[in-house]
């Protein structure tokens, strides 16, 4: 993973004394709250609920086991003791004290961490790939190249006041597990005629109130032309977006609004000026970068491991773990995991200090000390030798870490809801725990199979519900709680947004009508057919009909 | 407003014109851009200086060859959260080449001032309060950067590539950020 040199540590070592200062100046009152805010949010601070909530940047997902340790050893100190792993593959707190938090971030610091734009309207953590290095069909490392824009992102000085947050996702691999039409600009890598990688350029998508999939503004960028790329397109966006609506601000309006050849064509003018100047990657960039994403020392090993066979045999428990957690990895002998943060009726993607410590020291043990967060509120341990999965199984279950429901219905996106978050208009949390307990039997979960569940406590949308399979989404119907259900959105390759299928329910339904609509798939379903599959081909209606029978 | 300069506490010679009247006016002005676009002819032939004061919304590319008619160039800031002044200024040095006088007027924060010298301003109104001190502070905060500016700083990336010494060369880059802007305090015009 990328380590940090002497100008990056001095960086982040002067950022915190920067702000160190800021919040001296907010306590004394010499900075009012208005003032202060584009400050705190340029460092990740919010004002939430009932408290400041800090979000940490985890840039493209990467922790190594030291890290891990340290955010454990933060939740304890200037937390409750957990933590909260994000859609945007961050951590949140959700109780630090404003004077403590100069001492917190000098204390990531030391672990090459920050809180940098993690919010405010600026350019965000970028996200990429969790599978990164060691997906069997990725073309190129994208991590190499989300490390390039996050450095040149970062207080990037022309694109600190943009009109609205900004969010870019990266992905080398023709399968999208970075949801990279869901972003304000998603990158998603191919090779050119001569077999050199490029990118392709979306821009647009977003969610919130106004759910837009990213549009294609050039089908093929060549890596060395990344950065004066991504220049022209916030240079256009700074100077046109706009400012008056915030609900109209984002990036995805402007494409909408001059259209998506004329914002491209706007790009490419602005590109032509400055595409030879200093933002062009000289490939020794490339190369030096590219170089801390080296594979790690991995054994020759036969693919085929007897032990793994045996121990699947004997432990049925084991056995449907390693159908949903376990994923296949490109380096023979080896795999990737899966830790659910989404124990049956938990959190979603809460987790414990001692959870940290015990994903941090398995990953030292089992996957070369590196720890990924995913999209989906999980964590992932990359470099897992098959021989070893068992005994990381039974590593994992003494924290509550093995739930063997990656991918199925209990593994369910949430945001922090009406519980945290001062623009919400429902809860999520309770919502999600629910639907997990209903689901609770892992052999009628695994029956059914891959499906994607979110709940958003308000149009906002920061669990992503319009791109989930199922979307649940927290309404305010005359003062109570209610909530929408949307069916058929997608976040992978063939991104979809989802419908809104009838009259929002009160918040008691909502796991009755997950359990319906789940039966209407399972009655309807062709074999081997996902819930997805059968949603496509049947359309809306027959889950409307079962859903709305009664009512 | 005081104004600060290169670093230092200046007095302002120059005077704002609302309306036509002021145009005649012989000691240097700064015409909103709405009236040069209906006076251009006649301001064309003024002999005294003359600024522009460009507002949030008006991109300066449009002014292409006049550019260099102007000895200043105000841009506007309506509030701190409107960023489009960042890349007008970066436009006006980077792409059409002007090289005098460039003005941050408006809601500028001490904080964005670091921001706002990398995107090529020399001159900004504070607030009376302010302590020009703490501004500088603020400049030199952060000593090194990851992306290429109107300032010319080399960035990080060219550090790495040209520093052998490599041992906290950013202790020698903080000393050398301040001695770029030094706390001076005159009460003359400076020259442009
Ligand atoms: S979706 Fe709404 S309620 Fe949920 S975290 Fe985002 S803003 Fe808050």
């Amino acid at each position: 993973m990328y380590r940090y040199d002497e100008f990056d540590q001095a960086f982040v070592a002067q950022r915190v004394d920067q702000f160190r200062d800021q919040v001296a100046r907010r306590i004394d009152g010499e900075l009012s709250e208005d003032e202060f805010k584009p400050l705190r949010l340029m460092n990740g601070l919010y004002l939430q609920l009932h408290a400041y909530m800090l979000r940490v940047a985890i840039p493209y997902g990467v922790l190594s086991a030291r890290q891990m340790r340290r955010l454990a050893h933060i939740a304890r100190t200037y937390d409750r003791g957990y933590g909260h792993f994000t859609t945007r593959q961050n951590i949140q707190f959700n109780w630090p004290k404003l004077a403590e938090v100069p001492d917190l971030l000098a204390e990531l610091a030391e672990v090459e961490m920050h809180a940098i734009q993690t919010s405010g309207n600026c350019i965000r953590n970028v996200t990429a790939d969790p599978l990164a290095g060691v997906a069997p069909d990725e073309i190129e490392d994208p991590r190499v190249h989300a490390e390039i824009i996050r450095q040149w992102s970062t207080l990037h000085p022309e694109f600190a006041f943009l009109p609205r947050k900004f969010k870019i996702a990266v992905t080398g691999a023709p399968n999208d597990r970075a949801v990279t039409r869901g972003h304000d600009i998603g990158l998603r890598m191919h090779r050119d005629g001569d077999g050199r990688p490029g990118f392709e350029v979306m821009v647009g998508g977003g969610q919130g109130r106004t759910p837009i999939l990213a549009k294609t503004i050039r089908p093929f960028l060549p890596a060395a032309d990344l950065l004066s790329y991504l220049e022209a397109i916030l240079r256009v966006y700074n100077q046109l977006g706009r400012r008056d609506n915030i609900y109209k601000a984002r990036i995805k309006i402007l494409v909408e609004q001059v259209g998506v050849e004329a914002f491209a064509e706007m790009v490419e003018a602005e590109w032509r000026n400055i595409r030879h100047g200093e933002l062009h990657l000289p490939a020794e960039e490339l190369a030096r970068i590219a170089a801390y994403f080296a594979p790690p020392a991995y054994e020759k090993l036969p693919d085929h491991c007897l032990a793994l066979e045996a121990a699947r045999a004997a432990d049925p428990g084991f056995a449907s773990w390693l159908d949903s957690n376990v994923e296949a990895h490109k380096q023979p002998g080896y795999a990737v995991v899966t830790i659910s943060l989404k124990p049956h009726g938990g959190i979603p993607g809460d987790a414990t200090a001692e959870q940290m410590e015990a994903v941090a020291d398995l990953a030292a043990h089992y996957s070369f000390g590196e720890i990924r967060v995913t999209y989906k509120q999980n964590l992932v341990l990359a470099d897992v030798r098959k021989a070893d999965l068992h005994e990381l199984w039974l590593g994992l279950r003494l924290d509550d870490l093995a739930t063997a429901n990656a991918g199925l219905v209990s593994d369910i996106i949430a945001c922090p809801g009406l519980d945290y978050c001062n623009l919400a208009n429902a809860r999520s949390i309770p919502i999600a725990q629910e639907i997990g307990r209903r689901f609770r039997d892992i052999e009628r979960e695994h029956g059914i199979g891959p499906v994607t569940v979110n709940v958003s406590g308000c149009i906002n949308a920061c669990a992503h519900h319009h791109m989930a399979n199922i979307g649940i989404l927290g309404v305010d119907k005359k003062g109570s709680e209610a909530y929408q259900i949307t069916l058929g959105g997608r976040a992978t390759e063939d991104a979809a947004i989802g419908a809104i299928i009838g009259p929002a329910v009160a918040g008691d339904q909502v796991a009755d009508a997950v359990e319906t609509i789940v039966d209407v798939y399972l009655a309807g379903r062709r074999s081997g057919e996902a819930f997805i599959d059968t949603y496509r081909r049947t359309g809306p209606e027959p889950f409307k009909e079962k859903l709305y029978a009664t009512a | 407003m005081p104004l600060l300069r290169h670093g230092a506490i200046v007095e302002d010679e120059w005077t704002r014109v609302a309306d036509a009247s002021g145009l005649a006016d012989p000691l240097p002005i700064i015409v909103p851009h709405d009236l040069w676009l209906a006076h251009r002819d006649r301001l064309l032939g003024r002999t005294q200086p003359l600024g522009l004061h460009l507002p949030a919304g008006q991109s300066p590319e449009t002014l292409a060859e006049d550019i260099q008619r102007f000895s200043l160039i105000a841009v506007a800031f309506p509030k701190f959260t409107d960023g489009r002044g960042f890349s007008y200024g970066r436009l006006l040095r980077e792409r059409l080449g002007y090289r005098r006088e460039l003005r941050a007027v408006g809601q500028v924060l001490r904080d964005q001032f670091a921001f706002i010298l990398r995107c090529g301003f020399d001159s900004f109104e504070i607030a009376d309060a302010d302590d020009p001190a703490d501004w500088l502070a603020a400049a030199a905060a952060i000593s090194d950067w990851y992306q290429p500016g109107s300032d010319g700083r080399p960035t990080i990336q060219r550090r790495r590539a040209h520093d052998t010494g490599r041992a906290f060369a950013w202790q020698a880059a903080v000393g050398s950020a301040k001695s770029r802007l030094p706390l001076r305090r005159s009460t003359g015009a400076a020259a442009h």
